[in-house]
């Protein structure tokens, strides 16, 4: 074979292919898309049954893969009926405690995060001080703090609700610093020939740029935030989800814990979503910004 | 020419070996409107930042109105970027009313009667800008000359005596340049401003005010590009009828 023959042959396509696009550039059209988005979830829960049918057959006394109609009355007898001991809906009393405690936690560590943040990224002298400090904390693992907090805080609510702070306010705070320190010199030397102050410029400029970035700091966390929570509760508490799957646990009761679980999921999806919601109507001009 | 409003006596910069700047001594008088051209690194930009409070001269002086500047950014310079002027935070007229709004010294913003008279005068100086339209827009939905515009309005409400342009047209198109030479022409005529600009752009420099300053080097060792500084080789005033009569 001569060098021309192998260098100038071009292979000529399958037919066919020669329509479809590359894999990288092919979109889904919107339909197709959704009921793709769909599939997995639908594979998850045919298999699941088949699996819960199929040890079913063997064992009817079987717990670890219950079927539908026990969810329904686990659900039923938890979200629905009055608990005779404690004279309250379970799944309604578990959840209103769990919420409580991650909103009041979230709170605060936002409220931390937020002036630890504009202080760190704006004044040289407090991140001078405080910098390395904070980085420092930020990287204990706060799971290891736990023990201290029960010992410290007691076994109420405050020990839980210092934990996920104690997780979560340092991230923000780092998150926000550094937020701060991404606004171009330029607005902030404006900002100045405007006449503006220190406190002013925090108030006027600084704030209101990192507030969207707050909210998206804070959605990022909820994650760790459920952690904190569950595992807390999971080892002191009375009430809550977390409590609630770790009490059943002892009788395999997994009709309670698998819809818990969902139910969970659930709640921290609609947060996410609320947060992004809230971030797109109360400050467009970020939105617009990352489009332009 | 009356008394100097800027006066640069033999001002050095370096930043380590590299020495930016040297024996830079000019003086501005007040109400004149100075371009200045020179090649990439040549030291105009430090200039600027000097004249804005962000550098300090290593030797010489610098005097605004026969003072030593402030070394920082104050409401008697205002500034045009060629990028990141405007707050994006902020409508158009919030933007313009920004500047009324700090002089409340706790929270920024006015009240009331305060309130709607720093509304009225901000909403007159965007017509004067041609931007009475976008008022309640934000700047990402400005095309870039008209967040140019949007930032001359901004700077000239505080009313600074000497305005810094540092390539604020750079980034423009060519047609919506040619515009806003007019606009600034316009509006320095207007408030009695000083106005230093920097331009890459000679035609520009020509086209603009009354005087043009030229930083160049004036010794260059090729084996040591960064031994020597920049200083004003060339220092042209510009007699167009309109700039004289403005000048005046």
């Amino acid at each position: 074979m001569s060098a021309d023959g192998l260098f100038l042959h071009v292979p000529f396509p399958r037919r066919g292919l020669r329509l479809m696009k590359r894999l990288i550039n092919f979109k889904p059209p919107r339909l197709p898309a959704l009921m793709l988005a769909l599939a997995p979830f639908v594979i998850v829960f045919f298999v699941y049954v088949a699996a819960s049918n199929a040890r079913l057959e063997l064992n009817p006394n079987d717990k670890l893969l219950p079927a539908m109609t026990s969810f329904g009355s686990a659900i039923q007898r938890m979200g629905f009926e009055v608990d005779p001991r404690s004279g309250a809906v379970l799944l309604w009393l578990d959840t209103a405690s769990s919420l409580q405690r991650l909103g009041i936690a979230m709170g605060i560590s936002a409220a931390i995060g937020l002036v630890f943040g504009i202080a760190l990224g704006a004044i040289p002298v407090f991140s001078a001080t405080f910098s390395s400090f904070v980085a420092s904390l930020s990287l204990i693992p706060p799971m290891a703090i736990l023990p201290i907090l029960f010992i410290c805080f007691g076994l109420g609510e405050l020990a839980k609700v210092v934990l996920m702070v104690i997780g979560i306010a340092p991230v923000i705070a780092r998150d926000l610093q550094g937020r701060v320190l991404e606004i171009p010199r330029e607005l902030l030397i404006k900002a100045q020939t405007l006449g503006a102050s220190s406190w002013q410029i925090v108030l006027r400029v600084i704030l209101p740029l990192v507030l969207p970035r707050l909210l998206e700091a804070v959605r990022l966390s909820l994650g760790s935030a459920w952690l904190f929570l569950i595992a807390a509760e999971a080892i002191a508490a009375t009430d809550g989800l977390g409590y609630r799957i770790f009490l059943v646990r002892r009788f395999l009761a997994m009709d309670v814990i698998l819809p818990y679980v969902v139910w969970i999921t659930l709640l921290a999806y609609a947060f996410d979503r609320l947060l992004a919601l809230v971030g797109r109507l109360a400050f467009p001009w970020h939105y617009q910004e990352k489009r332009v | 020419m009356s008394a100097a409003f800027i006066e640069a006596t033999n001002v050095w910069k370096r930043y380590g070996d590299n020495v930016v700047l040297e024996r830079l001594t000019l003086k501005i008088a007040e109400g004149e409107f100075c371009s200045i051209v020179g090649a990439s690194g040549c030291g105009k930009t430090t200039f600027l930042r000097m004249l804005l409070g962000e550098e300090t001269p290593d030797q010489g002086q610098l005097l605004l109105d026969g003072k030593p500047l402030r070394n920082e950014p104050d409401a008697t310079r205002g500034i045009v970027f060629q990028r990141y002027s405007v707050f994006p935070h902020l409508t158009v007229l919030g933007n313009v009313m920004l500047g009324l709004d700090l002089r409340n010294r706790w929270c920024g913003r006015l009240f009331g009667a305060q309130r709607r008279k720093a509304r009225e005068a901000s909403l007159d100086m965007l017509g004067r800008v041609g931007l009475e339209n976008a008022a309640q827009r934000y700047p990402a939905e400005l095309s870039g000359g008209m967040q140019q515009r949007l930032a001359l309005a901004q700077s000239l409400i505080a009313k600074p005596r000497l305005l810094l342009l540092d390539e604020p047209f750079g980034a423009l198109d060519p047609g919506i340049r040619h515009d806003m030479h007019e606009l600034v022409t316009t509006l320095w005529r207007e408030q009695g401003l000083t106005v230093v600009m920097i331009t890459h752009d000679i035609k520009e420099g020509f086209a603009l005010g009354t005087r043009l300053f030229v930083f160049d080097k004036v010794r260059a060792d090729p084996h040591a590009p960064n031994a020597y500084g920049s200083r004003v080789t060339y220092d042209l005033p510009l007699t167009k009828p309109a700039a004289v009569a403005a000048a005046a």
